[in-house]
């Protein structure tokens, strides 16, 4: 068992509020790097340079790329992957954040001070506009309404405004059945929309970019990533993360089954008054109403990797949009959910 | 400490473990009757990679959907779609993932249908090992034949045969060995260097996970004992260095790197390298990455390499070393298979994918087609889909590439139907030239030459001068598309035919229209094109005319092979020179280029352009006009005295 408490370091704002939280292993990665041989490759540096090369196959082939950010783990771990890319160069492309306007604060606070600050990159916002118009509110309007507007709908205007024709996305086969047999580049219509029976054959490294106008594809970097990699490498790679994916005492409430944090002022007066200091994470992030809390104490990383390697619960479970029945991913994705 | 209690007490200590592990990539041949998504399921199961709501779920649909009555039913953790839960069988390919304290593992699950050789080459092209379920009551099948010859046609180098069902048999020994002898006896045709057999029964779990004792008389492994323990670390190929490169990395003018994915071989600073298809060489200054420079970097890692000089690199070229070196052609044998309800059309423009390179290519030739159950082969206008066949392509323009069988990655490629955009083939290149129309001609050409003498003329070279009050002599007019090679060439002929001399152009598209009209643009082609085009003109100087060729002609090579066949005292190179983009807003104007805007790719325009180094006169056709060109043209044949 080890003592020694991991030293996180905290970038906390002129109001003290903590704004993004950066890993640091006590250990040098230099040291690991060398157990690295030509003979000798591990799993991690395999899938890095696998991801590392689809993305720069996008960059070469399309016009006008994007990068879909939710400012999650998976997002952060594919702009990385993105950053190294390039490096010494910048991504040449933009990212994309769909704002349904109810993610976490401490998300919105990560993506404008770190993202965009401080690594310097071009984040372009897309709200949409009319379901704000109409005052579409995930505690009135329930999940799929919300998400069906806000989220999918602002999605597909976003990709129609800019006519981007390729657009990356942090999903990953291993988190649904339904995504296990998706491309990593996945052929989307005019209507944005995927056809599981007809799909590209993907064979080798030789990934087909072939598309019309109006046509896009949907390219997914970390496919081959679980989620124990994803931690993994966030742990080994010192990757930044919101800091609602650490343990806290936040104040949380009951609602539908779920713990749902009090973000802001919009949770129901009502709702609010039920509200109870907890200590509590997300596993996943999204809009706060919408994401359930997991109890826990997990303040550092290791934390949180071994309370995920001991859970028996699969991750999706947390978020409220996939608790409908059945293959409700393979709907969204027909729809354009990417 | 088992894995749940390092995870409990030294989590460091286990994801250092993790970290560590290798990843092993294997696919599952076999339908659903052997027990395929079973076995992959009882894997999952007993590897504790099932959480325990989807156990629940599998549960619940074991009742609704399950073949084992009721009871837990390991193959519905692994199905999919919904449309195949309710078929109960699987349609697709789908990537399964997990691991154990050794290694990591990703599963390409494909199904063993007849109709599908495409997805299962599909899960294959990426995949290190290949398990072939038999089912010990059926013993090998057609379909294990199949399965057996793809595997080794992508180049496959494990395979375990997994003999499931041995419930069924009583576990029996003999009937075990039998089916071995038999596969045994098959596969021997194949190159699958590495085969371990393993009685199983993926219901039950007898020897997939954990040893069966049911089975004493078997003294190998289990299943998953293979499968943490092959040895793959050297099927990479760490000996030839390739480069495709995939990206050129400018972010400022201090900087410039190319950024790829390293086929195999070793790369370190210092290094020699060499460029293709220009042969330019530099030195590895730097291998740069956000983590810093590497010291060495090897297959299959993606750095960015810096050079110590400029020169000109761009996407699709592949760096190497300059002793050794892939191929560099236009044109390669391949074996195909034909992923696509269209069927293949020989003659018909594809778009062909190999490495970071995308050229237009021809599918010349269609050998013969092989027969997946029977492994022979037989002649075919046609491949259908989920067939195999042997052809010869050509390529709009040269690519560097390795034989599949020594180079998984610089060996195979992806057609694509330039209509469609589909992926429509998945190609295997061959370790052989290919056997296309072009070697045929220069085997007979260079036989013919040992074999047939000369028969000289009763007129002498000197009676024809006197006659026609001049010397014979070859003009040969080079320069870029849009340089006015033809427009000088007909200019200079008028004015020879009014000065009493007698002159004939050779148009390099007028040889297109007929001369040459059975010709393709190939690197082969193309010099067969200016061959005939210089035996052309030989024929006109024999008969004592000047020959006006107007030919792009971009290979400094084969304008030294015209001028062999000439003759050096009768050849003048005559180089058009003109800046690039003048010579292409001429282009465009013209209107033989706007009708032909397909063949773009396919002329000689594709080529690079080596100016003469040496060339007896040179035209800066952008200063002079028509007028002015041929006076020149016209004052060097008189100082020659060519034109007494």
């Amino acid at each position: 068992m080890d003592d020694q408490p991991i030293p996180a370091v905290a970038n906390n704002d002129q109001a003290g509020r903590l704004r993004y939280r950066t890993h640091i292993d006590p250990q040098s990665t230099q040291e690991e790097d060398a157990s690295v041989t030509p003979q000798k490759l591990t799993h991690l540096k395999q899938l890095e340079a696998e991801s590392i090369h689809i993305i720069r196959e996008v960059a070469s082939e399309f016009k006008n790329p994007v990068m879909l950010f939710s400012v999650g783990k998976d997002s952060c771990v594919m702009l990385h992957l993105a950053r190294k890319a390039f490096y010494p160069g910048k991504p040449p492309f933009p990212l994309l954040h769909v704002d349904t306007t109810w993610n976490f604060q401490s998300m919105y606070t990560f993506r404008d001070e770190y993202i965009v600050k401080e690594l310097g990159l071009e984040c372009l916002v897309h709200i949409n506009e009319e379901g704000l118009k109409d005052g579409i509110d995930p505690f009135k309007h329930g999940s799929r309404k919300f998400t069906e507007v806000m989220n999918l709908g602002a999605l597909r205007q976003a990709l129609d405004k800019y006519r981007f024709d390729a657009a990356f996305g942090g999903g990953r086969r291993d988190e649904e059945k339904a995504r296990a047999k998706e491309r990593i580049f996945s052929f989307r219509d005019q209507h944005h929309q995927w056809d599981p029976k007809n799909q590209r054959p993907e064979l080798w490294n030789l990934y087909n970019t072939h598309v019309e106008k109006e046509q896009q594809i949907r390219v997914f970097p970390i496919s081959n990533w679980t989620e124990l990699d994803i931690w993994q490498y966030i742990y080994m790679e010192q990757i930044p993360l919101v800091d609602v994916y650490y343990a806290k005492e936040r104040p949380v409430v009951e609602h539908e089954g779920q713990l749902i944090l009090v973000d802001d002022d919009r949770t129901p007066p009502e709702l609010a008054a039920t509200a109870q200091n907890k200590w509590v994470r997300f596993r996943t992030l999204g809009d706060y109403p919408l994401t359930g809390a997991t109890e826990s104490k997990a303040t550092e990383l290791t934390d949180i990797i071994q309370e995920m390697l001991l859970a028996t619960r699969s991750e999706r479970e947390g978020r409220v949009i996939d608790a409908d029945p059945g293959a409700s991913m393979e709907e969204k994705k027909r729809q354009g959910y990417y | 400490m088992n894995t749940d209690e390092l995870i409990a007490e030294d989590i460091h200590g286990y994801l250092k473990q993790h970290e560590n592990k290798e990843l092993l990539r294997f696919l599952t041949c076999g339908s659903v009757d052997d027990g395929k998504s079973t076995l992959i399921g009882r894997l999952l199961y007993d590897s504790k990679m099932v959480y325990e709501d989807q156990l629940a779920a599998v549960t619940t649909d074991s009742k609704q959907f399950g073949t084992t009555g009721g009871t837990f039913d390991p193959a519905l953790l692994t199905d999919g779609l919904k449309a195949e839960r309710e078929q109960g069988i699987t349609i697709d390919v789908a990537y399964r993932y997990f691991s154990t304290s050794k290694r990591k593992f990703i599963i390409a699950d494909t199904p063993g249908h007849e109709q599908y050789t495409r997805n299962m080459a599909t899960g294959a092209s990426t995949c290190d090992l290949a398990i072939i379920l038999i089912d010990a009551r059926h013993g090998v099948q057609t379909q294990t034949r199949r399965h057996s010859f793809i595997a080794s046609l992508l180049g496959i180098k494990h395979v375990v045969v997994a003999i499931n069902k041995m419930d069924l048999v009583d576990f029996s020994e003999e009937r075990y060995e039998e089916i071995k002898a038999d596969y045994t006896e098959f596969v021997g045709k194949l190159e699958l260097p590495d085969i371990e057999f393993v009685p199983m029964s993926a219901l039950n779990g007898d020897n997939v996970v954990n040893t069966s004792e049911h089975t004493p008389w078997y003294k190998g492994g289990t299943l998953m004992h293979h499968l943490e323990n092959v040895h793959i670390a050297s099927d990479r190929n760490l000996i030839d260095f390739r480069f495709p490169v995939q990206y050129v990395s400018r972010p400022d003018l201090n900087f410039r790197g190319f950024c790829g994915t390293i086929s195999s071989g070793i790369v370190r600073p210092g290094d020699e390298v060499m460029a293709l298809p220009s042969r330019k060489t530099a030195i590895v200054k730097r291998i740069a990455t956000m983590d810093g420079d590497l010291e060495q970097a090897y297959a299959p890692l993606a750095p960015t390499i810096v050079l110590d000089r400029e020169i000109d690199v761009s996407r699709g070229d592949m760096l190497v070393h300059p002793n050794n070196v892939p191929k560099v052609d236009q044109a390669f044998e391949a074996m195909l298979v034909w992923m696509e309800e269209d069927a293949l059309q020989p003659g018909k423009q594809y778009t062909i994918k190999q490495g970071t390179t995308t050229a237009t290519g021809i599918i010349s030739d269609l050998r013969y087609r092989i027969d997946v159950n029977t492994m022979h082969s037989e002649g075919v206008d046609k491949l259908d889909l989920n067939e195999i066949g042997r052809v010869v392509i050509d390529l709009s323009r040269p690519c560097a590439f390795d034989a599949y069988s020594r180079n998984r990655s610089t060996g195979a490629f992806i057609v694509v139907d330039k209509i469609s955009n589909n992926t429509v083939a998945a190609g295997m290149i061959l370790d052989r030239d290919p056997d296309s129309a072009a070697s045929r001609r220069r085997e007979i050409s260079e036989k013919r030459g040992t074999e047939i003498k000369v028969h000289e003329s009763l007129i002498s070279a000197e009676e024809r001068a006197t006659r026609l009050t001049q010397q014979p002599a070859t003009i040969w007019l080079t320069g870029l598309t849009g340089s006015g090679k033809s427009a000088v060439a007909y200019a200079l002929e008028r004015r020879l035919f009014d000065e009493g001399k007698s002159a004939t152009v050779l148009d390099g598209r007028n040889a297109r229209l007929g001369l040459s009209a059975d010709l393709d643009y190939t690197l082969d082609d193309r010099k067969e094109n200016l061959r005939r085009a210089a035996e052309g003109a030989k024929l006109f100087n024999d008969a004592g005319h000047i020959a006006v060729c107007a030919f792009l002609s971009p290979s400094a090579e084969d304008r030294a092979m015209a001028k062999a066949i000439v003759g050096d005292d009768k050849f003048i190179e005559v180089y058009l020179e003109a800046p690039e983009d003048v010579c292409k807003e001429r282009a465009e104007t013209d209107e033989f280029a706007k009708t032909n805007k397909d063949m773009a790719a396919f002329s000689d325009m594709a080529a690079p352009y080596e100016p003469p180094a040496a060339a007896d006169l040179v035209l800066k056709t952008d200063d002079l006009t028509v007028d002015q060109s041929v006076q020149k043209l016209y004052d060097l044949l008189n100082e020659r005295g060519l034109l007494k």
